[in-house]
């Protein structure tokens, strides 16, 4: 199973790129031209996003290097702690939709403590695949268009990821223990 | 307009970093400060450059199926669901072949991919806009799609599994991609939550 999957996605590239040349071909596409005319427009968008990015990763460092992320954690543990589950993947409810190189980090140290086969690792590594940084998917989306004022996107999106925590939470219970 | 819930990017920013500083003052960690945002800036930088090469491979791959009619076929093709989920784009034909593009890559798991996608689609949605510094809802809801999608194999996850020792390191696979399925449904009932008392909150 692993291995069909691992074929599959190591030659989705490649065959994405044979079908679209043909397909393209077919229909008379001036292909080298398009291609490199779509390519140009990265550069614009790189050139757009990378002020917001580069405004959301100094404000969401500046505040994890502070040690304000742990106080953000001391003060909601009481509200987590009703809920049964491992204390050490407390962090990780507030850590990943902030920023995925902290959470990913804070995985590393459940498992060296625990184990990666561990309640708490299974549950960290489910949590991890299952969900995205909103913060920085938040910053780029909208930093490319230069919306400032960011609607429902916020709550909606953290709302959502703390059902996808917990449903990580409940499923590694029902599948693993 | 009073319900409405308004997020605003610039006082969670100075919020974050305000507040970051003065308790940095009380937690000992002012010292370390200075060598974050310098890094920061570095990391940014490394960030962007990583994010260029595939976002140009993707978007040049996309112009040629752009012009070759193919997006166009797909996206008459998953109509009946952009109904439903963005009913404004019903006449805007060149956002909802940009958003089809965008979620297919999501469901195909290609992440590199999806990114520089979704942004060309945010681009389309943007020039439908009619407050240019305001998301629009269909924004959200696209972007609610982006940050719940669903992941068939958590490559990097299981990678760190195994090199951190695991005897099952694929075992997660079954709770993330059923997981990620969870995160999707609910992320579409969100905003359909949050949509209707947008949509109340017009009429009051």
């Amino acid at each position: 199973m692993n291995n069909i999957i691992g074929i599959f996605t190591s030659l989705l590239v490649p065959i994405i790129l044979l079908v679209t040349l043909i397909y393209g071909k077919s229909k008379n596409v001036d292909l080298y031209d398009k291609f490199t005319e779509g390519a140009r427009e990265s550069l614009k968008i790189i050139f757009k996003i990378f002020p917001n990015l580069l405004a959301m990763m100094l404000a969401i460092n500046i505040f994890s290097a502070s040690g304000g992320l742990e106080i953000l954690t001391d003060l909601l543990r009481p509200v987590l702690q009703y809920l049964s589950l491992p204390e050490d993947v407390f962090p990780l409810f507030i850590l990943r939709p902030l920023s995925g190189s902290a959470s990913l980090a804070y995985i590393k140290t459940i498992f060296d403590t625990a184990g990666p086969d561990s309640l708490s690792g299974l549950i960290a590594s489910t949590i991890q695949g299952s969900t995205e940084t909103t913060f920085y998917i938040l910053a780029v989306y909208f930093g490319s268009i230069n919306v400032k004022k960011f609607g429902y996107a916020l709550p909606a999106g953290l709302a959502a990821d703390f059902i996808s925590f917990w449903a990580a939470v409940i499923l590694v219970k029902l599948i693993f223990v | 307009m009073a319900n409405e819930v308004f997020v605003m990017i610039n006082p969670i920013w100075s919020g974050l970093i305000i507040s970051g500083i003065i308790i940095s003052f009380f937690t000992g960690n002012f010292q370390i400060l200075t060598n974050t945002i310098i890094q920061t800036t570095h990391d940014c930088i490394d960030l962007c450059i990583s994010l260029l090469g595939p976002m140009a491979l993707w978007l040049g791959i996309m112009e040629i199926i752009k012009t070759a009619g193919l997006t166009n076929k797909m996206s008459e093709k998953i109509r009946p669901i952009t109904k439903i989920i963005f009913p404004e784009l019903k006449n805007f034909a060149d956002a909802r072949e940009a958003i089809t593009v965008n979620l297919t890559a999501n469901l195909l798991g290609m992440g590199n991919a999806a990114t520089p996608l979704g942004i060309k689609a945010m681009e389309e949605l943007q020039k439908i806009n009619p407050k240019k510094s305001e998301a629009t809802p269909a924004m959200c809801t696209l972007l609610i799609l982006n940050t719940t999608g669903i992941t068939f194999f958590p490559a990097t996850m299981i990678a760190l599994r195994s090199s951190a020792g695991s005897t099952r390191p694929a075992a997660i696979m079954i709770t993330t991609f059923l997981a990620t399925i969870i995160s999707s449904i609910s992320g579409l009932i969100i905003d359909r939550i949050f949509r209707y008392n947008r949509y109340r909150s017009y009429n009051e």
